[in-house]
């Protein structure tokens, strides 16, 4: 389906729900609200859009201008050849939103990054837990106010599994 | 935490790395056993993480090339491509046509020595040591011919943004025929050596297997999707550099196994040295000389003069500059003195050149991309590698970050070995072709 299209069909089937909508190049982009984001994922993945692939999940730190973390979900359609990215803001004081693991399952482990990276709490992932750095570490290091040179304390003694 | 052995159920809990040589780098494999079945397993990742996505925030758009070289550190100029592609949009400007077909070229040799070097080890841990060291004798062919133009092996920070560091070695066409006929041969006797092979197919055929729904669902790319049978291909499905121009098939499996997993990576093989020849035989010729042009004068020379005078013609250059001297620029560099280095002969000789440079490097100054975002992907050795890029008008990234492919494969390994022996722990994960460089950022 044409981005044109596509966008017209989801302002019709979710009212209200797609904040803004752009274009990069020949990939839409649209920014939609968390309490959507489920359904307005679930039916992208699903006929007619068939965008079954989740590329890519992260996360934007824009808490020094507008307050707000930004989750950005890069879709793809294998039949189209076209992309699509889903933006959703969060309120930078408790940022969580539901979890894709049942929808994907990379999502699994993306949100696990996300989270380990973030502090962004993911409802419903089945085992959401840091990915990247280990149990203990403190802060959430791609936030813009971990500083680049930060210390961590030494992990205490049989902390290790 | 991890697994936590549960008496209950007469099983043990058995510890796979992080250090062990069949691991590829760090990676942490828990499993829980009955006696040789695995019943459960956990991955644990991050051994290797150092920080990429922070570090490249802090750096400028142009420091931060040479920490894409340690992503994939198999095939480095394909993630140089990626990051340099990922500017090129953002920038909105484009490579010159010839520095487009040397791209393709040098990202088709480093999927040639990934792909070798995955086979490789992944024949080893089976058991075929000879594998191995056909196959690296292979890579060191193709890594001449890296060497040879980009002056490194590995980490070669060769493609840059608008284009590439220095033009191939006038030289280069030997180097390249004789390691695509060497690698030709290679592939020939590793065929003749593992399609057939009992032991090979026992480790290998029904093993390890995804069906293309799950391997969709889990993100798969690259060659470990298209084993599933899903025509999937960047290059083809979104061509970018001279891809579109270039005579290729998308070979698939069927399986999903690691046994089609090899065989996809095989017959990518062929279908690469088959790009490299095409590119070398298309690639559009250098520009010519100005006529006029005089004898190339020693830099110390250019220096003396340029004091008292303009100067002059061009300069010979020390050695690590070969290939880029000012007169090949037009044909490697995009025409655009604000995102590109200024050559070393004006910053040397003229005013301009040497303020052109220190505007380059200057703190806050150099490549200040508009504000906005930018997603762009290339086929990795392993499969999409995406950059998303988010600018906020400085001279370094808002954010930068990969869609790193291995992450998304290696994901899918605990499920690939749920049921299995022990013993098909070691050819899955080696059909994988984990990158501990590019899976830990």
């Amino acid at each position: 389906m044409e981005p044109k299209g596509l966008i017209g069909d989801l302002e019709k089937r979710f009212p209200g729900e797609i904040v803004e909508s752009s274009r990069d190049g020949e990939d839409l982009v649209l920014v939609i609200l968390p309490e959507a984001l489920l359904r307005i994922m679930g039916s992208l993945k699903g006929p007619p859009y068939s965008y079954k692939l989740l590329l890519d999940l992260t996360c934007v730190d824009f808490r020094r201008d507008a307050s707000i973390f930004e989750m950005v979900y890069h879709l793809y359609s294998l039949d189209a050849g076209r992309r699509v990215r889903v933006k959703v803001r969060l309120p930078a004081e408790s940022p969580s939103l539901e979890s894709l693991a049942d929808l994907w399952r990379n999502a699994n482990w993306l949100e696990r990054e996300v989270y380990d990276m973030f502090g962004v709490v993911f409802m419903g992932h089945p085992d959401l837990k840091r990915i990247l750095m280990y149990d203990g570490f403190e802060g959430f290091p791609l936030r813009k106010d971990y500083p680049l040179r930060r210390r961590q304390p030494k992990a205490e003694k049989g902390n290790a599994t | 935490m991890m697994l936590e052995p549960r008496p209950e159920r007469n099983s043990m809990l058995l510890n796979l790395g992080p250090s062990h040589p069949a691991m590829h780098g760090t990676v942490r494999i828990m499993v829980e056993l009955e006696g040789e079945r695995i019943l459960n397993s956990e991955v644990e990742i991050g051994y290797l993480h150092r920080g990429f996505e922070k570090t490249c925030e802090n750096r400028t758009y142009f420091n931060l090339l040479p920490y894409t070289d340690r992503l994939n550190y198999v095939s480095p100029l394909i993630n140089n491509a990626g990051y340099a592609l990922a500017m090129e949009k953002l920038l909105g400007i484009e490579a010159p046509e010839r520095a487009q077909y040397i791209r393709v070229l040098m990202c088709e040799l480093s999927r040639i020595s990934d792909h070798l070097t995955s086979v490789a080890a992944m024949g080893m841990e089976c058991g075929a040591f000879t594998i191995f060291l056909y196959m690296m004798k292979a890579r060191e062919y193709i890594w001449d011919v890296i060497e040879f133009t980009t002056g490194a092996r590995m980490t070669a920070s060769y493609i840059r943004i608008g284009g590439v560091r220095a033009d191939l070695h006038p030289d280069y066409r030997v180097a390249l025929e004789k390691a695509v006929c060497e690698t030709r041969k290679v592939l020939k006797d590793v065929h003749g050596l593992l399609d057939g092979n009992k032991i090979f197919l026992d480790r290998t055929k029904g093993i390890g297997a995804l069906t293309p729904e799950e391997a969709v669902s889990y993100g798969w790319t690259g060659p470990c999707l298209r084993s599933t049978g899903v025509r999937y291909d960047v290059r083809k499905a979104r061509p970018y550099l001279v891809y579109d121009r270039m005579d290729f098939d998308v070979p698939l499996g069927m399986n999903g196994d690691n046994y089609d997993r090899y065989l996809v990576r095989m017959m990518e093989l062929d279908q690469s040295l088959r790009i490299v020849e095409q590119a070398a035989a298309a690639l559009p010729p250098r520009a010519p000389i100005a006529a006029g042009d005089r004898r190339p004068i020693d830099p110390s020379d250019a220096i003396r003069v340029s004091r008292g005078q303009r100067a002059v013609g061009p300069v010979r250059l020390s050695p690590n500059l070969e290939g880029s001297e000012k007169n090949v620029y037009s044909d490697i560099l995009a025409d655009d003195r604000r995102w590109t280095l200024p050559p070393k002969e004006d910053a040397y000789t003229t005013m301009e050149g040497l303020i052109n440079h220190f505007l380059f490097f200057m703190k806050g100054r150099g490549i200040r991309p508009p504000k906005g975002e930018v997603y762009f992907s290339v086929e990795g050795g392993n499969g999409e590698l995406g950059f998303y890029i988010v600018s906020d008008g400085t001279d370094r990234p808002y954010r930068l970050h990969l869609r790193a492919p291995c992450f998304h494969i290696v994901s899918a390994l605990e499920r690939l070995i749920k049921g299995r022996y022990v013993a098909d722990v070691i050819p899955t994960f080696g059909s994988l072709n984990m990158i501990g460089g590019e899976l830990d950022r």
